[in-house]
């Protein structure tokens, strides 16, 4: 599970251009969004993406998505239950 | 009453005029998003949207940042500011990149972030976002520079009281080749403050073709 949450550290910083953040700047528990790395709306369209390019996981119903996004930590859960 | 050129500023080549100073030049860089980069970081802006925008955004959102840490947009209200920008490929290095996302069917990603920047005028919404603009503000497309089109856009703007103030210029940007200039137009008031050791320009076709050619 840290392996994962530390690849998927780097692949979000990647993916949403967080250009001035390191990895060891994201707590893996803190939230994404509203605090923490303060993304937005785009941000999070960019993360579905992310899940089914990277992992081949595709979110059907986007009501999961506030949960599967809290944290990255969260998201790695989501990631090691449904990966293909 | 004229109107004059209070501020402006020159992107090309490496280089960075404001205000007929040369504020920033490099030899050695080779990518149009390095020089971008190192202009926003010697300058010390901190806006993180800024590293998400797209070429054109970056470029028109640099050069605005310059122009007005020289001349602020003091005691105006916001709907009377107005943006009139142009270039001549619109959107499409973006669009590129978009399609980039999109060709391969097997392999079909569509990056959100992206796509949002596939519309040229969406540089002109990142300035009023940043400045609070919410005055008239239009996006023009022509093949190459056209001072005489823009100049009769933003004068009318002027005659018809739609501004008091308005960004006005040319930002172009595709692949590596960018090119982008800014002015700040306002009506020629008395005791009006300008950038220290700049004389302002009456705003006329033949300055805004002279700010463009500027080295």
């Amino acid at each position: 599970m840290e392996e994962l949450i530390e690849k998927l550290k780097k692949e979000v910083i990647e993916q949403l251009n967080l250009e001035d953040i390191n990895p060891d700047d994201i707590n893996p528990d803190s939230p994404l969004f509203g605090e923490g790395l303060g993304l937005d709306s785009i941000d999070a369209l960019e993360l579905i993406v992310l899940l089914e390019k990277n992992y081949g996981i595709k979110i059907e119903d986007p009501k999961d998505g506030k949960k599967i996004f809290h944290s990255i930590r969260t998201m790695a859960e989501y990631i090691t239950e449904h990966k293909k | 009453m004229d109107q004059i050129i209070t501020s402006y500023c020159r992107i090309r080549d490496n280089e960075v005029i404001v205000n007929d100073r040369l504020i920033f030049y490099q030899e050695n860089i080779v990518k149009f998003a390095e020089v971008l980069k190192s202009v926003y970081k010697q300058e010390q802006i901190i806006y993180p949207k800024f590293y998400k925008m797209d070429a054109i955004s970056k470029l028109g959102f640099l050069a605005t940042e310059l122009v007005l840490k020289e001349k602020a947009l003091e005691g105006y209200r916001p709907g009377t500011v107005g943006v009139v920008l142009s270039n001549s490929s619109s959107s499409l290095d973006t669009d590129i990149a978009h399609n980039e996302t999109i060709k391969d069917r097997s392999s079909y990603f569509p990056s959100p972030s992206v796509f949002v920047y596939t519309l040229p005028n969406i540089v002109i919404g990142e300035i009023c976002i940043r400045h609070k603009i919410k005055g008239e503000n239009v996006f023009l497309i022509s093949e190459a520079f056209n001072g005489k089109m823009l100049f009769s856009y933003v004068d009318e703007l002027f005659t018809n009281e739609r501004v008091d103030a308005c960004l006005c210029g040319w930002v172009e940007a595709l692949g590596n080749k960018y090119n982008a200039m800014i002015a700040l137009v306002e009506n020629n008031r008395p005791m009006q403050g300008t950038p220290a050791g700049f004389k302002p320009l009456l705003f006329n076709i033949e300055n805004l073709n002279l700010i463009m050619t500027r080295n």
